[in-house]
């Protein structure tokens, strides 16, 4: 008898139940998705540094899963609360006739799960479904060859979906029996009217906190990005955050009553057709939900950011790569080690990196083309503050936790260009007493160019240089996926002594063609460590294998996590927007009948729905976008290295994503709420 | 006079063929303009229903509904919503103001749909509201006035867009006597001075003394009629009662 009547009233209310149903069918299949990455990954042809990348991956995605379950669990307790309040007349029936309150509760129970095992069950498959388009998206972001298609089904995932979710799901019948237990027979019957007491705020009082809180949000904007030099701790990215999250709650305190202010100002456009219910309708909730709308607001803000970086991140380290790890290999070692004791390390430090690499019976004619090696340089008597010459007392007044106390590092002409013909990068000239620096770090490079401005002259071994140029120039001596140069100064060959010798270099390319023989000799590279002559040396290696192995595990995890992470905010601000959203019109289907006797057509009641779910859609949304605006210039930033027209691709993915979830609960609670309000 | 409105045999069942409601037994009467009409009769005795199909809120079984010769059960759609709001005013026994709105917004409404200009919307809103004697409260919300001041708003909101008929449905169901008193000394006022014809259904004797003639139904069919002529409204009262006591035990609840 319960069993069918719980099972007849989730047909009878699958109206109300069909977002919540959506909602939960979407999160498990994207929870098992992610959580099933690990074994589409398994048929796939990668490296062994690519393998533990894939394995921190999963790690972290398992991590990050834990969060999304927190996020997910609060979301389904919240909609099935939301439900019962909803029904809350049926249980007063229900207790009226007698029923008890276990019963009603076990109704309860056996609904849940009926729901729990059929959102599960859809969820999954449709997950299964979605994960083998996945693999195709796995397979591009780890540049592995996808030749054969199998299907994947990931059982720990699928086990794991369902532990998690029915966890959940136990949570949720917890509160729900809590709920019921505590209710009180009067309140369930008289849920449906409430006199709502509306109250426009104090214009001058809601001026001034719109004021305030403008500034508030324009100061946090300026922090992070035309200010961002201000925040040099880490710690410091806090206070923007922290005066976002305070400026957007008072933006939306503020503006709800200022906006309905203003129209009801224009008497023309307030009292045009159903204008001013519209408005009336709006601003009567806009007071109530100024928390939920903050919160939705920054949640879409968060998932902007991330989608649209975690997008670009991938393409703009692949494009990096290609311009900054330009040749096969780079070895590097420290030269001339000062040391009180004869050890092997020591003796090494005086070979050039080809006698150390023939240490390791490695051929390099046999294995390397492109051979070239040169030296860097380095005095004790020019260290950074040196070279900052009179701007350094105000740098380190401006930057103090920078360390000036270093020894700068030198390189002759001639070598530098006949690097730049390996790395093309542009050439130089010299006149005697000129110097050039070249850095690619942004934040240091700054600096730099502070002291180059002022043309700070520079005294290696007796004699003064010049700077040619009042900037630096771009380019880089080590091989990295990373713009990592802070500065070298390239000066004629006769300014250095050989005695100044800092650091050996080696670059070159592998003699190979197929990306199979490379491997080969990368192979070969890497059986050094288990060398016994690795002992007696400090050699050092950059591989390009390496370095896009790393790179592109590290974009791919940080794309995947970004999506994991962005798709589930997503979801859920919209799920809680639309539920909010069709509670409302349930609420006010009696207001709909009395316009509805006044005569209103059809296509004034319609439009002022569409207006209202409309614009508490569009308003967290408008707000979020322009937070994302200075968000995104933020992460830019701080990633140094997305260039625009990647960002460009990356921003209209996201918008997809927006337009098809977010857009798509717009759409269903609109045309549902229509639904309602016609009854 | 001009007909306003005209019933010809109209029927409204409920059910299917096994368990047959007839609610309206072919029921045909008229309106004149600028009459005031009420009809009275017992809980389900079908004076709702009639309201219903009056209003297009519900649809006849067969016959006719005219308004102004205009056969309003042939309507559809939107033709429907613009009959409703061009030739109808409606006041309800529980107000229907909606409570977001103040008393001016909610009284304009009822123009602000029918495309009417914002300065012409506040010189009828102001003038209406004099004749109703609201005019004081005007900027509050419903759930700041007594019950008589919103139903008086209501009766504003009904009668601002000068309709052919005024439908009100039990208009002092809600309200205390002193309340009750007042809102149909407006209707009288707003029958005789600014001839407002107005169909007024009730159960209760004393406000159906106000109309000018009184419809008696019973089961779904007119029982009896009474027309008040030269009566005062104390003997018209009185006569009412006559009848409600040969409706017998039926109308108890009357008074």
């Amino acid at each position: 008898m319960l069993y069918k009547l719980s099972f007849k009233n989730i047909k009878k209310s699958f109206k109300d139940y069909a977002i919540y149903f959506f909602t939960l069918i979407l999160g498990i299949s994207i929870f098992y998705i992610f959580n099933s990455l690990d074994s589409q990954t398994v048929m796939m042809r990668v490296s062994s540094n690519t393998r533990d990348i894939i394995k921190l991956m999963n790690n972290m995605l398992s991590a990050v899963s834990v969060f999304v379950s927190f996020i997910l669990g609060f979301l389904i307790i919240y909609a099935s609360r939301f439900l019962i309040k909803r029904r809350s007349k049926e249980f007063g029936v229900y207790l009226t006739l007698g029923m008890s309150k276990r019963k009603v509760s076990k109704i309860l129970l056996l609904e849940t799960i009926f729901i729990g095992v059929i959102s599960l069950f859809i969820g999954l498959v449709l997950g299964t479904l979605l994960s083998q388009l996945m693999s195709l998206l796995v397979a591009n972001m780890f540049e592995a060859d996808f030749t054969d298609f199998t299907f994947v089904f990931s059982t720990s995932a699928a086990v794991k979906t369902v532990i998690y979710f029915g966890v959940i799901y136990f949570i949720v019948m917890v509160f729900n029996v809590v709920s019921i237990s505590k209710c009180k027979l009067i309140d369930l019957i008289r849920n449906g009217k409430k006199t709502e007491t509306l109250k426009l705020k104090n214009p001058i009082v809601s001026t001034l906190i719109f004021i305030l809180s403008c500034v508030d949000l324009g100061v946090a904007y300026y922090l992070v990005t035309g200010g961002v030099s201000i925040l040099d701790d880490v710690r410091m990215i806090f206070v923007p955050i922290v005066m976002g999250i305070v400026g957007t709650f008072f933006l939306f305190w503020s503006l709800s009553g200022l906006l309905i202010r203003l129209f009801k100002s224009l008497k023309g456009v307030y009292f045009k057709e159903l204008n001013s219910f519209t408005l009336k309708q709006i601003s009567s909730r806009v007071n109530t939900t100024v928390m939920s709308m903050s919160i939705i607001c920054l949640m879409l803000f968060v998932t902007i950011c991330v989608l649209s970086s975690a997008l670009s991140l991938k393409n703009s380290i692949t494009a990096n790569l290609k311009v900054l790890v330009p040749m096969d290999i780079q070895f590097y070692k420290d030269l001339d080690i000062v040391s009180e004791f004869d050890d092997p390390t020591v003796l090494d430090s005086h070979l050039s990196i080809k006698e150390t690499l023939g240490n390791f019976d490695f051929d390099v004619d046999r294995y390397l083309t492109d051979v070239f090696e040169f030296n860097t340089y380095a005095s004790s008597d020019v260290k950074v503050k040196d070279t900052l010459g009179d701007y350094y007392e105000k740098a380190k007044s401006l930057y103090p936790r920078l360390i000036y106390d270093v020894n700068e590092s030198f390189m002759k002409l001639s070598d530098y260009n006949k690097l730049a013909e390996y790395f093309n990068l542009e050439k130089l000239t010299l006149s005697d007493d000129e110097y050039v620096l070249v850095a690619d770090f942004d934040g240091w490079a700054g600096i730099r160019n502070e002291a180059l401005k002022i043309g700070t002259k520079i005294n290696l071994f007796g004699k003064e240089y010049k700077p040619k140029y009042s900037e630096y120039v771009n380019g880089f001596i080590y091989m990295s996926p990373n713009h990592i140069n802070t500065g070298y100064f390239v000066v004629p060959d006769d300014a250095l002594d050989e005695s100044a010798r800092e650091t050996a270099i080696l670059i070159a390319n592998y003699k190979a063609l197929s990306k199979e023989d490379k491997q080969s000799v990368e192979d070969v590279i890497n059986g050094f460590s288990s060398n016994p002559y690795i002992n007696n040396t400090n050699l050092k290696a950059n591989s390009k294998i390496a370095c896009y192995d790393n790179s592109i595990g590290l974009g791919a995890m940080v794309t995947f996590i970004g999506l994991y992470l962005g798709i589930i905010f997503l979801i859920s601000s919209a799920a809680i927007l639309a539920l909010k959203e069709l509670s409302e019109s349930t609420d006010n289907k009696e207001r709909y009948k009395v316009i509805r006797k006044l005569g209103a057509d059809e296509k004034l009641i319609n439009k002022s729905l569409f207006r209202q779910i409309g614009i508490f859609f569009l308003f967290p949304l408008l707000v979020a976008i322009v937070h994302s605006v200075f968000g995104i210039i933020f992460c830019n930033y701080v990633l140094e290295n997305i260039g625009n027209e990647k960002l460009l691709v990356s921003i209209v993915m996201t918008s997809v994503f927006l337009v098809f979830i977010y857009g798509g609960y717009f759409v269903i609670t609109y045309l549902y709420s229509k639904n309602i309000i016609r009854e | 006079m001009e007909t306003v409105l005209k019933l010809d045999n109209v029927e409204k069942y409920y059910g299917n063929k096994s368990s047959l409601t007839k609610a309206i037994d072919n029921i045909s009467f008229e309106v004149k303009k600028q009459e005031f009409v009420a009809i009275m009769g017992a809980s389900g005795s079908g004076k709702t229903t009639l309201l219903n199909v009056i209003s297009t809120i519900d649809k006849v079984t067969s016959g006719h509904i005219y308004v102004k010769d205009q056969d309003i059960t042939k309507l559809k759609g939107n033709d429907l919503n613009k009959f409703r709001r061009e030739e109808l005013g409606f006041i309800f026994q529980d107000f229907n103001l909606l409570d977001t709105l103040t008393s001016y917004e909610n009284i304009a409404l009822a123009l602000s749909i029918q495309s009417v200009g914002a300065k012409e919307i506040d010189a009828r809103v102001k003038k209406v509201s004099k004749d109703l004697d609201v005019s004081g409260v005007l900027n509050k919300y419903p759930y700041q006035m007594s019950g008589g001041q919103k139903q008086r708003v209501a009766a504003a909101r009904a009668i601002i867009t000068n309709p052919s008929l005024v439908l009100a449905d039990e208009p002092t169901g809600a309200l205390d006597s002193k309340s009750a008193k007042m809102l149909l000394e407006r209707f009288n006022y707003l029958n005789t001075e600014l001839m407002s014809t107005i169909l007024m259904v009730t159960h209760d004797a004393f406000t159906a003394s106000y109309a000018s003639r009184v419809i008696f139904i019973k089961d779904g069919r007119i029982f009896s009629e009474l027309i008040k002529g030269n009566l005062s409204r104390k003997e018209f009262f009185d006569k009412i009662i006559d009848v409600v006591t040969l409706l017998g035990g039926d109308l108890n609840d009357a008074l």
